[in-house]
C-alpha cells in the first residue's frame, strides 16, 4: 500500500510541474492521471499492489468531497439572494448534460458500429 | 459546560484532530444510512455528510477555516484519488479503443451544454456576474473548476460549492433520466454521469458497477481536460461579440 500510494504521488507530483512549468490550465493531477494512464499501457499491466490501494481510495472517493462541500455555510447569504436562478440553473443543466451526453454518445455508437460493420 | 469541559473543549476544537474526525465519524454514519437503505440515489451520502456537518458547525459556533484545518487531510487526498482514476480506465481500455470517436463526440457535446445551459438559465434568472462567472463550470472536477474560475475572476469557495451540489443534484438524478431514456449500455450510463456530475457521479456510478465507474471516471478526466482548454476559447468569443 505504501508503494502503491507513493506513485500515485509521485505521479501528481510530475503533473503539477509539468502543469506548472508548462503553464497549462489544466491542473496538476489531471496530468497525473493521464501520464499514470500512459505508463500502464506501456507496461501493459497494472500491479496488485497498485490495484487494491486504487480501489481502496475511490471506494470512498465521495468522502473526499466533503470538506469542499460544507464550505456551504461560508456562502449561505449569497445563496438566500439567489437561490432561484442558482438551483434552477444546476438542476436543469445537470439532467439536460446527463440526457444530451447519453443521447448523443448512444447516437453515435449505432452510427459507427454500422459504418464498421461487415 | 463545568469550566474543566469548556477547556477540553477549547483546546480540542482549535486542533485539527477535531475536524478530521469528525468529518470521517460523520461521513461513516451517512454512509451507513444510506447503505442500510440499499443505496438509494436520492439519499446521497455526501449530501446527507454536507447537511449534518454544517449542523454541527453552526450549533458549536466553529467557524468554517477552523474545521477545514482539520478536514483538508481528506480534501487533499482528491489529488491521489484522481490519479488513480487511471487504473479502473486500464481495465475499459478495450472497449475505450472501440468507442473513440462517439466517447468524443458525446464528450464535446455534453461539456458544451454543460457551461452554457448553467450560465444561460442563471442569466435569465437574473443571477449576479460573480454567480454566472462561477457556476460556468460547475460540471467540472473540484480542483480544476476551481483553478479556471480563479483565473477568470468568480470565487473558487463559491465555485467547489456550486460543483459539490451538482455532482450530488447528478448522482441523485441520473438513474431517473436515464431510465427515462431508456438507455441501458453500462458505458453510456457511466460516461453522462461523469461529463455531468465529476467525482461525486463516478464515485456513485461505481456502486453501480464497475463499467459505470470506470466510464464515469474517464469522463470526468476527460470534462476537465476539456473545460480547461474550451474555457478560454468562450471568454475569447464572449469578449469578441
Amino acid at each position: 500500500m505504501l508503494g502503491a500510494l507513493t506513485v500515485l504521488l509521485v505521479f501528481q507530483l510530475v503533473g503539477e510541474a509539468v502543469a506548472h512549468g508548462l503553464d497549462l490550465p489544466v491542473p496538476g493531477p489531471v496530468i497525473g492521471f493521464a501520464l499514470l494512464f500512459l505508463a500502464l499501457l506501456a507496461r501493459s499491466g497494472v500491479p496488485d499492489d497498485l490495484r487494491d490501494t486504487a480501489t481502496g481510495l475511490l471506494r470512498h472517493l465521495s468522502l473526499l468531497f466533503v470538506p469542499a462541500g460544507v464550505g456551504v455555510m461560508v456562502h449561505l447569504s449569497r445563496l438566500r439572494e439567489e437561490w432561484l436562478p442558482i438551483s434552477v440553473a444546476l438542476l436543469v443543466s445537470t439532467v439536460l448534460t446527463i440526457a444530451c451526453t447519453a443521447l448523443a454518445m448512444r447516437w453515435l455508437i449505432r452510427v459507427f458500429s454500422k459504418k464498421t460493420a461487415p | 459546560m463545568t469550566p474543566k469541559l469548556a477547556d477540553i473543549w477549547v483546546y480540542l476544537a482549535a486542533t485539527p484532530l477535531l475536524g478530521l474526525t469528525v468529518t470521517l465519524l460523520v461521513y461513516q454514519g451517512a454512509y451507513w444510512i444510506y447503505q442500510r437503505l440499499n443505496f438509494h440515489p436520492l439519499l446521497n451520502p455526501v449530501a446527507l455528510s454536507v447537511a449534518a456537518l454544517v449542523l454541527i458547525l453552526m450549533l458549536t459556533g466553529t467557524p468554517y477555516q477552523t474545521y477545514f484545518d482539520g478536514a483538508q487531510f481528506v480534501h487533499f487526498l482528491l489529488g491521489p484519488a484522481t490519479v488513480a482514476l487511471a487504473i479502473p480506465l486500464y481495465a475499459q481500455f478495450d472497449k475505450l479503443k472501440r468507442a473513440f470517436v462517439p466517447l468524443l463526440g458525446a464528450l464535446l457535446i455534453g461539456s458544451v451544454t454543460a457551461i452554457i445551459s448553467a450560465v444561460g438559465i442563471a442569466w435569465l434568472l437574473g443571477a449576479s456576474k460573480t454567480t454566472l462567472i462561477s457556476i460556468s463550470p460547475k460540471s467540472v472536477t473540484a480542483p480544476i473548476a476551481m483553478g479556471i474560475v480563479e483565473k477568470i475572476g468568480g470565487l473558487p469557495s463559491l465555485t467547489a460549492v456550486l460543483v459539490v451540489s451538482t455532482g450530488i443534484l447528478g448522482a441523485a438524478l441520473a438513474k431517473y433520466v436515464l431510465d427515462f431514456l431508456q438507455i441501458t449500455d453500462h458505458s453510456v450510463r457511466g460516461f453522462s454521469v461523469g461529463v455531468a456530475a465529476h467525482g461525486i457521479g463516478t464515485a456513485r456510478a461505481f456502486q453501480v458497477s464497475e463499467e459505470a465507474g470506470a466510464f464515469s471516471g474517464l469522463a470526468m478526466g476527460l470534462n476537465g481536460l476539456a473545460t480547461a482548454l474550451l474555457f478560454p476559447l468562450l471568454v475569447w468569443l464572449l469578449r469578441v461579440f
